[in-house]
This record gives structure tokens, C-alpha cells and sequence, in this order.
């Protein structure tokens, strides 16, 4: 598999580590009322499409980036590569 | 043996002579020949015996699709079995033997097995050997086993060496036949970056086997001027000997380059075969087509060919399959093979075409509309019998049949991921269906463009607009004129009414009869037919049975053969070795070799090396006159902590924190505090994972406000800087913290002992204040060494004592450690190793690897009040869980045998001091174990069930596996200085 | 001036050379390393600092730049290697500090690294069978990460075709150096 990295473009799978749903991104609040149901949801609760999926690749072999890759789970087709940075943050994840 | 079926021509270097041997007989051949084709040449038919029935077999084929003539080649760790001998290149020296055959291929004592075909159809295994169940193991399996199987391999070593590498292109093309050639001219003239890869030793596919022409050349000419000037443009690569075997995902290819297999003995150092994985923008397939057989009652008889192998042998490599051939077909090509061999003097007593209205071939008699039923001879064939179209049966004398019964497109590499082929009507055959592999397209044959023509034009279009896609303009070419016959093909699968079996898939022994009882016992699906009758298993993987196989099932089925399915073709394409895919990876290269900045100087100590991950570490360094492991241990660990010693802890991972949310970050990735360590103070850290469970320990030495150095230990380095950059990038963007692990950069030794500070004051300089007051316990600092050389000092203790751990740039680590040995020489220093290093850490109860094993919290641990519950941070939410906070939970406690000379194991279950031993009362269980030289006893650190309270309590640590079953005392899992006054010293 | 004595990545007391027809594989043990990352928000001002020491803008992603004595390539977002003479800057993570001040985290790796350059007409036919990179592809400069005889390298063009340096991690250097000379073998 290809992966085309936003900054050096397509890069081979093999240099990367596979983590999962890029769900993991949205880490609940510790303070909330519910916090350990929404952390228990959100350790051990996945979609499992049959179709687009986010998930989280990091480029351990690489520049160490986390990125957010859109894949088909039927075609492996790519349609979208992105920062996870970036996306934590339009996320609303500061600090 | 003589070659007395050798003609004039062909494409085989006359000028070398080789000489090679076959079943034990030697033989003369070629430069160019392959096994297949000098055995011919040297009138063998009888190549193998097959697989179930140990019927002989002859060659069917003239290329990698070859279900029969398998063969071992070479002897001793070279030898490999089921290689076939039809792209076995030829070589002076050429060792095969046949497969399946005892005592010989001529009498082969298993040939009994035909006698009973009857037991033996399909299921045969499931039915017959059902019971006894207990006779399976022993009885029925083994016998099976040499019975049955293909070749076998010699167990020695295999010396060769494999290669792997990576190639990239704008178009790979795969398959150098007319359209692979057009194909290639196109996009080699444009300057695209090229790669034309070929299964074969000589490109040029069926041009070097067909008498047609290519205007004013012969085919194997064209191709060889076209192949010329291909090799002399830079921005082509031509990897003949080249199988692409899988087509990956986002135009990823794999290859097998046969580098070397052609010769006895690779030349030393160099591979034998390389696996390529090669990047393409664009890939063409121009595979070609298979040319598929007809089923009809004894078709297996060495000397019935396909009549395309028939040209080839004929063509190509100047080998007559027999003084006397006829052909059996349905469509017109099957005519060609008659020309052709009138044409090199070699006899067609016939053409049997099952076409009413075949047209007629000259120089021979045609007998239209005519079936074979039936062949004979004992070990080859002698004749075969026509039913003609008037219902009479007439005997034909010939050593082979050449047969057609179409061609099938090699559409194998479509379907790597998933494609389907669709149905063509007018060829009879699947051809490529929409679905295909991004980035693929295919030409030629493959396409179902069968003409010469077609194939040239389509291959120089296919190029042409798989570039354009890419933006690279590629001029058209001028392509020679061409055969462009018109498709005449009646489709006929097989010839019913005879006698005795017809065979389907010859490699697997599947007849027709076969694929009738799996209709009849309802197996009509081809998933289940491929595996009830083996159909389209083992190493051809069908490629000439599986159509037949399935037209059989359509016919019994009554649905059309699209209905009935097609089988999926999986990578590779045709067999890869292991060795292959492996590459240079095997042995100690398996993974690199991390050594430690002391390793050249714990050598000359002659230290014994343990592997943690893939460091090399000192495991302990033995003394003249010890014999034992424990020896050196209990001597390292008694000298240091009676005096002094020193081991290399390069190897705990070192992640360099910096940022003015550094703190605030360590806060977030340990379970415990750090915001208010002061500078100058490292404090020890656990890491959680997010369900609450402790994964990895270290700690964190704060050199500025906004600068920390973190440590890991050894195994989890890559996984908690992974973590940390997730924490950093996908959890909290905005965090001004920055990563970067720096374990490599520094030599660092723990320096343990009551004299470890004497000694250090030796080598660190004097305007360093190294006394308990001016660098205490936990203090950290930056220090100077040996007149000036910079350092970094912890005052930290994994072993209890006064200890300290000293980093310098690593390239002076070597130097470090030499200097240490020598200014501890008056206190004895001692160095120790991994072992020495775990004794003391099981003495003074520090959780290891084996007590943080991924289901331990912190508060098994003993460490539930460092979780801080003011502060987020990894893992502390769910660590909070009812489930993990129970009363009785497991604790860390120690253990010592009631009986002081007998051995606690680690991985003991634990039990009361009475009652039943089983899992339902397990209390828990010992996770290490070591003598402790000091304790003069076994000691063991693990979890008990409420542990904590139970100390002074005599229970039992058992280990069924060995029926071992001790007494212990529970105690503290401190055994040494519980209290910590050494480290404070 | 203090006493230790430093030995190479392949613990000898000299860089190692390995000769083939068509390529040389020359260890460099003189080279200091530091490397720099910007600080959140001063990203501007950390660049400022090292342009003022380097000569040079601090290279975009898969870039480096060579320069005298520093030369530097990007590491990984807002993350970049400096080097320059271990002889001359053994402290080089001082003088990169005091360029970037608080507006960069810089830190010592002249240890962490071993450096082995490649170099001669069949450099291609070599690199091709030790990892992905695309040299005909490479311009002066460019600096590609990958998988190297299972290691994370760098490999930096200085040579298009012709030239490059590889980066591993030290503690693998042996293993580093096995890799190359093997394929080397294997090729030449």
C-alpha cells in the first residue's frame, strides 16, 4: 500500500505503524460527570465499516508524523491523507 | 542417449554443448534447451509419475503453467523439488530426478494406487478414513503422507543466497510477447521510465514459437531487433528470468528475478534469486494467453501435448515430441501445429477436428467432426482411437497429440485483488473484467486480442494511453504487418462415452468423473468444488484445469459456465521459495544487532551476551576458575553491594522532553505527578495504558524548567515514544512540548555500591561536589569527567544501594568504563551483567517486565497511591474502575521457601496452605524468582490475592507442569534494606 | 583537553573504507549532530535564528541544505538535523542554542548517529537492493527516511546518481555496515 503523506507525498505502508480508528483522537474529559462511560466507549467501542474508514497510521520509519488516512475498507482505496495534528486540533483538542 | 528427435533450426546455441542428467541417465543438450525440451529431443516422453494414482506422465506444456513434468532438481541442500521442467534452463551439469516414482520412473510400485482408483476419488480422505478416529494420527496420516505429496527436500540448508530490492517505474509491462514488445517500444521511445519483465530466459513470448511473420521478419527476429534496441535505451529496464507474481495494492508489484538458478552454483556472494517489489505510476499486463486442453478418456498418456507446446518444442528449441504426430482440435489454430510440422519433415498420420466443417489441412487428412476416445501405450503413447463422424471407430498411430481446445487469457494478475473476469462469448474464455487492479490495464492475448495484429496494436495503444494518463505523450509507433485471423473456435470441453477416465487437472489426478460426483454430492459451487476434488490445487494452481473443471460443472449443472463461477486467482503466479521472500533477512540478520558502547570492552572480559530486543547486553562476566553461571552472579552481586559495581544501562531508551509545556506533558503521559519536581531532581514515573493498566516505568530527570529527560525501559523505548507522539500530536496539538529520543547519543553506567561514590569521585572532577549533601538521593546534574569530557549524573537505584548512573557521549563510552574499572580497582569493582542486575531488583522488589505484564494495575503493583487523582492523565480515569479497585485484589508481596534449600519458579500458582490445587482457588502467582546470595535462599516477588495482609502466611506456590509444590512464607517484596537507608547514603 | 579516547560507531580507533568496483562505503566518524525543533508559536523567530547560523533558510520537508560548517536537513514537522565538524563543534548544541535561544528545543545526537558514505558510478545498482528510495529521482539536497536493513535511515543525495550519506542509528552501526557491504557484494 501507498500512502501519500501531506508533506513527502506517497510513501510505502512498510514505514509506517498502524494504530486505528481515528475516533482515538477524541479522548474524552477526565471532569465529566460520565467520564468513565464515555472513556469505556471510547477504549473499546468501533465502527467497523464496510467502506470509508479514518484511521490513525504514524510514520515511525519516517518523519514521526501521526496522520489521519481515509481508506476504503472494501478497495483499500485512499481518498485522504491529513495531519492528525491538524485534525485534533479542527477537532477542538488543544491542550 | 541420443537426440533422435532433434531437428534443424530453433532458437538453441548449437555452438555449447550441454550435457546433463535425468533419472539417473545422462543426456546431451543445448545452450537454450530447456529440461523439457532436450528430454524430448532425446526421445523421453516419461517425465513424472502422478500425484495420487502414480500414473506416468509426459509434458504437457512449454511453460510455467506445467501441471506434470515436476521434477527435484539438484542434490543436497540445493535440492528443490516440483520445479517443472518446462522453464528448467539447461545447464552443463543439470541434476533432476523424477517425483512420485519407487523404486523408478518405469516401474513405480505405487502405480498400484490405479488399480484402486475406485477408493480413491474425490473426498477420499473424508470418507475412508473417518474411523477409527484414534488411527488418523498414527496410522492413516503417516502412510498418506509418503504416499501421497509432491516432491520431497533433502532437510540440509539450503547455501544459497536470496537478494531482495525495490524498483520504481512510470510503466512496468509485464510480459515481453508482440504486445509486451509494442508496448514497450511506445513508452522506451517516449523516455518514460520503463520496466519489461518476463517469466521467460528469452523474450519475446510467442514469437520465438510461432512460424509467422512480422513483415518481412520471422517473429523470434522482430523480437530480437525490438529487444535490442530496448536494451539500449537507459530509460528501459529489461528483467528477463522475471516473474511479477503478485499485483499489490497502489501499484505495487512483486517479482521474481531467477538471477542465478540457470547455473550449478551461484557465484559465491552473489544471489540466487531476487525478490523485487517494484512501485509503479501505470502497469500494462501483456501476459499472453494459455492454450487449454480437451478432456477425453486416457488423455494423460505421455505424448499428448497441447499443440501450442507441440510449436513451441518444434519452433523454438528445434525438438520433435515424436516421429509421428497428429492434432487434435476445435479451432483452426490447432491446424497451424499440422503446417508446422510438415513444414520440419515430421509426420501427421491426422487432424481430428470436432468441427463438422473444419476446413481442410494440406499434407495430411482431416477427420472432421471426429472425437478421440481413447489412447494407448504402455509408457507413451502409441495411438489413439478417433470416433469419426459417421459413429466408426478408427485407430490413429502416433507418438503424440498435439491438442487445442482454445486459449484462455492470462488474466491471473486482474484478479489479485479481488476482480472478476467476464465471459467471452466468442473466445469461450474469461477475459479481464472492469474491476481491475488500479492503475492496470492489460493488452494482447491477455485481453482476448488473440491475432498477432491485435496484439501489436494493442499493446503500442495500451502503452500510449497508460502514459497519457500519467502526462507523459507517447508518439505512435510503426508496427510491422501481421497474422490477424478472425476467432474460429467451436467450444468443446470434453469427449464423452469413453471408456476409461479423462482426466481434468492432470497435477491433481482429477477426472471428469470426479467433478460428476461432486455434482452429485451436491458440492456444485466451485469453492466447494476446488476443495472436495482438489481441482486446481497444489503448484500449477490450476491454470490448465481449472476451465475444464468448471465447463464440466456448467454441463452437469445446466447453467452456463459465467454462472457457474470462476475460481479467484491469489499471488503468486506461479510458486515462490521461502528463501525468496525472506532475502538476506535469515539467520542473525533476521533483525540488526544493537551493541552497547562497552561491548567491545565486555568482550575482552570475556563476557557471555544476552539478546534484549535487539540489543546485545552483558549477561554476566565469568572469572577464571568459575564454572557455573552462579558463580559469576553470586560474586557480582555480593561485590557490589558489599563494595562497588558497574553496568552498561545504555540500553533503557532516552527520550529528550523539552518545551515550556514539558511538565505539564509529563503530567499527562505518568500516572504520577511532575509539574513540581524541582530542577536538579529526577523522580521515578508509571505509565499507564488508557485502561488503567501499568505498561512501562522510568524516570524523569528535570535539567531545566522546560527540559526533561525521560527514561524507558529497554523493551518499551519505541512503543512509549510512539505513545508520546500520539499524546503530543493527537491529543494535545497545542502543548508547546517537542520529543526526540537521544538512547543512542549516551554511554550510561550505573555505578552501585557502598563505594560508589569513592570511586566516582575518582573520575568525575573535583569541582563537582559528589557528597550526600551537595548531590543527594534523586539529584540529577550536569557534570564533567576526566579532566573535562561533559557528563550527565543520576543519583538513581535500581539495586538498592548507593548508586549513580554517569552518561557520556557514547564514543567515549568504551573509554568510561575502562577508566571506572580502573579507578574501582582498589575497591574491587566488579562489573555485572543482566542477571546480577536482576538479582538485585528482585531483592529489593523493583517491578520489572515480568511484574508489569500488560494485566497489572498500580494498585497490584503496590503503587495505587502514585496514581494522582488530582490531574488527568493517561489511564487514570479508567484505573478508577469498580473491577480493578477490589478488596481483595492481587498485591506484590515476596516469597521465601519454608524450607530453605528448595527453589521457587517463577510462573508458580499459588495457593492456601491446604485444601484443593486448582484454578477456581488460585490466590495468585510468582512473576520472578532468583537466588539471592545475601538471603542465602530462593526468593520470589509476585501478586497474592490481597497480599498485603497476608504476610507471615504459609501458603503454596505450585507448578503442575513440573509437580512441583512448595511451601513459601509470604514477606515483603523487599528483602534487602527495606527501609532505604542504603540508597541515602 | 580531558583524557577519554573516543572510538568510531564500529568501535575501531579509525573510520572504516570498504572499496568496491564502482562504489566506496567510507564511515564518517567526524560529524557532530544537534538537532533543532521549533517552539510552539516562535516558529518564525527559530527560524530567524538558524538562517543567522546556518547562512541558509532552514529546509522544507525531504530537504536539506549543505553548507560550510553547517549543514542541516528536516527531520519531521518543525524538526531539523544539524551538523557540522566534530573536530571544530563537538558542542554543537550550545552554538545552536545560542542561535535559537528559547525559541528552539535543540539537543545533542552526535552520538546517537552513524554515518556511512556511498559513492561511486554503481550507486544506484547498490541502494536499489537496500531500500525504497528513489535515487534517479533525487536532486542535490533531497533527504528521504526509510527502511534500511530494518532500520529507520536517512538518506541524503549529495551526489545525484552518484553520492549519498546514510544515517542510522548508532547502536546498529555494525549492523548497518554488514548491510552495505553485503549488498555491495552482491551487485559488484
Amino acid at each position: 500500500m501507498m500512502i501519500d503523506h501531506p508533506l513527502l507525498g506517497l510513501r510505502d505502508a512498510q514505514e509506517f505503524t498502524y494504530l486505528g480508528d481515528a475516533s482515538l483522537i477524541d479522548r474524552p474529559d477526565w471532569r465529566s460527570d460520565t467520564a468513565q462511560e464515555e472513556f469505556h466507549d471510547y477504549l473499546y467501542l468501533r465502527d467497523n465499516p464496510a467502506g470509508e474508514h479514518r484511521e490513525l497510521w504514524y510514520h515511525e520509519a519516517g518523519d514521526r508524523s501521526w496522520l489521519v488516512v481515509t481508506r476504503n475498507m472494501l478497495t483499500h482505496e485512499i481518498t485522504q491523507v491529513e495531519l492528525a495534528r491538524d485534525v485534533a486540533r479542527a477537532r477542538g483538542r488543544s491542550k | 542417449m541420443t537426440e533422435v528427435n532433434r531437428l534443424d533450426g530453433g532458437q538453441i546455441n548449437r555452438a555449447k554443448e550441454v550435457s546433463f542428467t535425468f533419472d539417473g541417465h545422462r543426456y546431451k543438450g543445448y545452450e537454450g534447451d530447456t529440461l523439457a525440451s532436450a528430454l524430448l529431443a532425446n526421445g523421453e516422453r516419461l517425465m513424472g509419475r502422478s500425484f495420487k494414482y502414480h500414473r506416468p506422465r509426459g509434458v504437457l506444456t512449454a511453460g510455467s503453467e506445467e501441471p506434470n513434468a515436476l521434477v527435484e532438481l539438484r542434490k543436497g541442500g540445493r535440492q528443490e523439488p516440483n520445479t517443472r521442467a518446462t522453464v528448467i534452463e539447461l545447464f552443463d551439469g543439470l541434476e533432476a530426478a523424477p517425483q512420485n516414482a519407487w523404486p523408478s520412473l518405469r516401474f513405480d510400485a505405487m502405480a498400484v494406487n490405479d488399480r484402486f482408483s475406485n477408493f480413491l476419488t474425490a473426498g477420499f480422505y473424508y470418507k475412508t478414513f473417518m474411523w477409527p478416529k484414534a488411527f488418523w494420527e498414527k496410522i492413516y496420516e503417516p502412510i498418506i503422507r509418503k504416499a501421497a505429496g509432491l516432491g520431497s527436500i533433502s532437510f540440509e540448508e539450503d547455501p544459497d543466497l536470496y537478494d531482495k530490492g525495490f524498483l520504481h517505474c512510470d510503466l512496468l509491462i509485464i510480459g515481453s510477447g508482440p504486445s509486451g514488445l509494442a508496448a514497450a517500444l511506445t513508452a522506451g521511445r517516449s523516455g518514460a521510465r520503463v520496466i519489461l519483465a518476463d517469466e521467460d530466459f528469452r523474450m519475446g513470448g510467442r514469437l520465438n514459437s510461432e512460424t509467422l511473420a512480422l513483415g518481412d521478419q520471422s517473429g523470434a527476429d522482430w523480437a530480437a531487433a525490438a529487444i535490442a534496441e530496448l536494451a539500449d535505451m537507459p530509460n528501459v529496464r529489461l528483467m528477463s528470468r522475471t516473474t511479477i507474481v503478485g499485483a499489490f495494492d497502489h501499484g505495487t508489484y512483486g517479482a521474481v528475478e531467477r538471477v542465478q538458478d540457470h547455473v550449478a552454483v551461484p557465484q559465491e556472494g552473489k544471489p540466487r534469486q531476487i525478490f523485487w517489489r517494484i512501485y509503479s505510476r501505470r502497469a500494462l499486463l501483456c501476459a499472453g494467453a494459455m492454450e487449454r486442453p480437451i478432456a477425453f478418456a486416457d488423455n494423460d498418456r505421455p505424448g499428448v501435448m497441447l499443440a501450442s507446446a507441440v510449436r513451441s518444442y518444434l519452433n523454438r528449441w528445434a525438438a520433435a515430441p515424436a516421429q509421428e504426430i497428429a492434432i487434435f482440435t476445435n479451432n483452426d489454430d490447432g491446424h497451424r501445429t499440422a503446417a508446422d510440422l510438415i513444414a520440419k519433415g515430421v509426420s501427421v498420420p491426422a487432424v481430428i477436428d470436432v468441427r463438422a466443417d473444419a476446413p481442410s489441412v494440406a499434407g495430411t487428412e482431416l477427420l472432421a467432426g471426429a472425437e478421440v476416445i481413447g489412447t494407448s501405450g504402455r509408457l507413451g503413447l502409441s495411438s489413439v482411437t478417433v470416433r469419426l463422424a459417421n459413429g466408426q471407430t478408427r485407430k490413429v498411430n502416433c507418438g503424440a497429440l498435439a491438442v487445442s481446445g482454445g486459449w484462455n487469457p492470462n488474466v491471473h494478475l486482474t484478479c489479485h485483488q479481488r476482480g472478476r473476469p467476464q465471459w467471452d462469448a466468442d473466445l469461450a474464455a474469461f477475459v479481464p473484467g472492469t474491476d481491475l487492479p488500479v492503475g492496470m490495464s492489460v493488452a494482447g492475448a491477455a485481453m482476448g486480442q488473440l491475432s498477432t495484429a491485435q496484439a501489436l496494436s494493442s499493446g503500442a495503444c495500451g502503452a500510449a494511453t497508460a502514459l497519457e494518463a500519467i502526462g507523459i505523450t507517447a508518439s505512435a509507433i510503426d508496427l510491422p504487418e501481421a497474422e490477424d485471423a478472425p476467432i474460429s473456435l467451436k467450444p468443446f470441453w470434453h469427449v464423452s462415452g469413453g471408456k476409461s477416465r479423462a482426466w481434468v487437472d492432470l497435477q491433481n489426478d482429477v477426472t471428469v468423473k470426479d467433478v460428476k460426483l461432486a455434482h452429485q454430492e451436491n458440492f456444485v459451487s466451485v469453492e466447494h468444488l476446488k476443495r472436495y476434488t482438489t481441482l486446481g490445487m497444489a503448484t500449477d494452481q490450476g491454470k490448465t484445469s481449472n476451465m475444464l473443471g468448471l465447463a464440466v460443472m456448467a454441463e452437469l449443472t445446466g447453467k452456463s459456465i459465467p454462472e457457474t463461477g470462476t475460481t479467484i486467482f491469489r499471488p503468486p503466479y506461479t510458486p515462490v521459495a521461502m528463501g525468496t521472500l525472506a532475502g538476506r533477512a535469515t539467520g542473525k540478520h533476521f533483525h540488526p544487532t544493537r551493541k552497547t558502547p562497552s561491548h567491545r570492552w565486555a568482550e575482552e572480559q570475556g563476557a557471555v551476551f544476552t539478546e534484549v530486543g535487539d540489543w546485545l547486553r552483558a549477561q554476566w562476566f565469568p572469572k577464571a576458575g568459575e564454572t557455573h553461571w552462579r558463580q559469576s552472579v553470586d560474586r557480582e552481586v555480593l561485590q557490589t553491594r558489599n563494595s562497588v559495581g558497574v553496568c552498561d544501562v545504555t540500553t533503557l531508551g532516552k527520550i529528550d522532553v523539552q518545551g515550556k509545556d514539558a511538565a505539564a506533558f509529563l503530567n499527562k503521559m505518568y500516572a504520577n505527578a511532575f509539574a513540581k519536581l524541582p530542577v536538579g531532581k529526577v523522580r521515578y514515573g508509571l505509565m499507564l495504558r488508557e485502561d488503567g493498566i501499568a505498561y512501562d516505568d522510568g524516570t524523569a530527570a528535570r535539567f531545566a524548567e522546560d527540559h526533561f529527560v525521560v527514561t524507558t525501559t529497554t523493551a518499551n523505548a519505541v512503543l512509549v515514544y510512539r505513545n508520546m507522539e500520539f499524546a503530543r500530536q493527537c491529543l494535545f496539538p497545542d502543548m508547546d512540548v517537542q520529543l526526540i529520543s537521544t538512547t543512542e547519543a549516551w554511554a550510561q553506567f550505573a555505578v552501585a555500591g557502598p563505594n560508589a561514590r569513592k570511586l566516582l569521585q575518582k573520575v568525575v572532577d573535583p569541582e563537582f561536589d559528589l557528597s550526600n549533601e551537595g548531590f543527594p538521593f534523586m539529584a540529577c546534574g550536569e557534570v564533567t569527567v576526566a579532566g573535562g569530557c561533559r557528563a550527565r549524573l543520576f543519583r538513581i537505584s535500581f539495586s538498592g544501594e548507593l548508586a549513580y548512573e554517569i552518561a557520556v557521549p557514547t564514543r567515549y563510552g568504551d573509554a568510561l568504563v575502562r577508566r571506572l574499572m580502573e579507578a574501582g580497582e582498589e575497591f574491587g569493582v566488579v562489573p555485572y551483567g543482566t542477571e546480577a542486575l536482576g538479582v538485585m531488583r528482585i531483592e529489593k522488589g523493583h517491578a520489572a517486565g515480568n511484574e508489569l505484564n500488560g494485566t497489572t494495575s498500580a494498585l497490584n503493583l503496590g503503587m495505587g497511591r502514585m496514581v494522582s487523582k488530582k490531574k488527568d492523565c493517561i489511564g487514570n480515569t479508567l484505573s478508577e474502575r469498580e473491577g480493578m479497585n477490589e478488596e481483595d485484589a492481587l498485591k506484590l508481596v515476596g516469597f521465601r521457601p519454608v524450607k530453605s534449600d528448595e527453589t521457587i519458579s517463577a510462573g508458580a500458582h499459588l495457593m492456601n496452605a491446604s485444601g484443593a490445587v486448582n484454578a477456581k482457588v488460585d490466590q495468585g502467582y510468582v512473576t520472578s524468582a532468583a537466588y539471592s546470595p545475601v538471603l542465602e535462599s530462593s526468593i520470589g516477588i509476585g501478586f497474592l490475592k490481597n497480599g498485603d495482609a497476608r504476610k507471615g502466611e504459609i501458603i503454596r506456590a505450585v507448578n503442575p507442569l513440573a509437580g512441583q509444590e512448595i511451601q513459601v512464607e509470604v514477606v515483603s517484596a523487599h528483602f534487602v534494606d527495606p527501609e532505604g537507608e542504603r540508597l541515602r547514603a | 583537553m580531558h583524557s577519554l579516547k573516543s572510538i568510531t560507531a564500529l568501535a575501531a580507533s579509525s573510520a572504516q573504507v570498504d572499496s568496491f568496483d564502482g562504489l566506496t562505503i567510507q564511515e564518517r566518524a567526524d560529524c557532530a549532530f544537534a538537532s533543532l525543533a521549533a517552539r510552539r508559536g516562535e516558529e518564525a523567530q527559530c527560524a530567524a535564528g538558524a538562517q543567522a547560523l546556518l547562512g541558509a533558510e532552514l529546509p522544507a520537508p525531504g530537504k536539506g541544505v549543505l553548507g560550510e560548517p553547517y549543514s542541516c536537513f528536516w527531520m519531521g514537522a518543525d524538526q531539523w538535523m544539524i551538523s557540522a565538524g566534530y573536530a571544530a563543534h563537538e558542542t554543537l548544541d550550545s552554538e545552536v542554542k545560542e542561535a535559537v535561544g528559547a525559541a528552539g528545543s535543540v539537543t545533542e545526537q552526535s552520538d546517537g548517529w552513524c554515518r556511512f558514505d556511498l559513492e561511486g558510478a554503481r550507486l544506484g545498482d547498490v541502494l536499489e537492493r537496500l531500500c525504497n528510495v528513489d535515487l534517479l529521482a533525487m536532486q542535490v539536497g533531497d533527504v528521504s527516511r526509510s527502511r534500511l536493513e530494518h532500520m529507520a535511515c536517512f538518506i541524503w543525495c549529495l551526489e545525484p546518481g552518484q553520492k549519498v550519506a546514510i544515517y542510522a542509528p548508532r547502536s546498529s552501526a555494525g549492523s548497518l555496515h554488514h548491510g552495505l557491504v553485503e549488498a555491495a557484494h552482491s551487485v559488484l
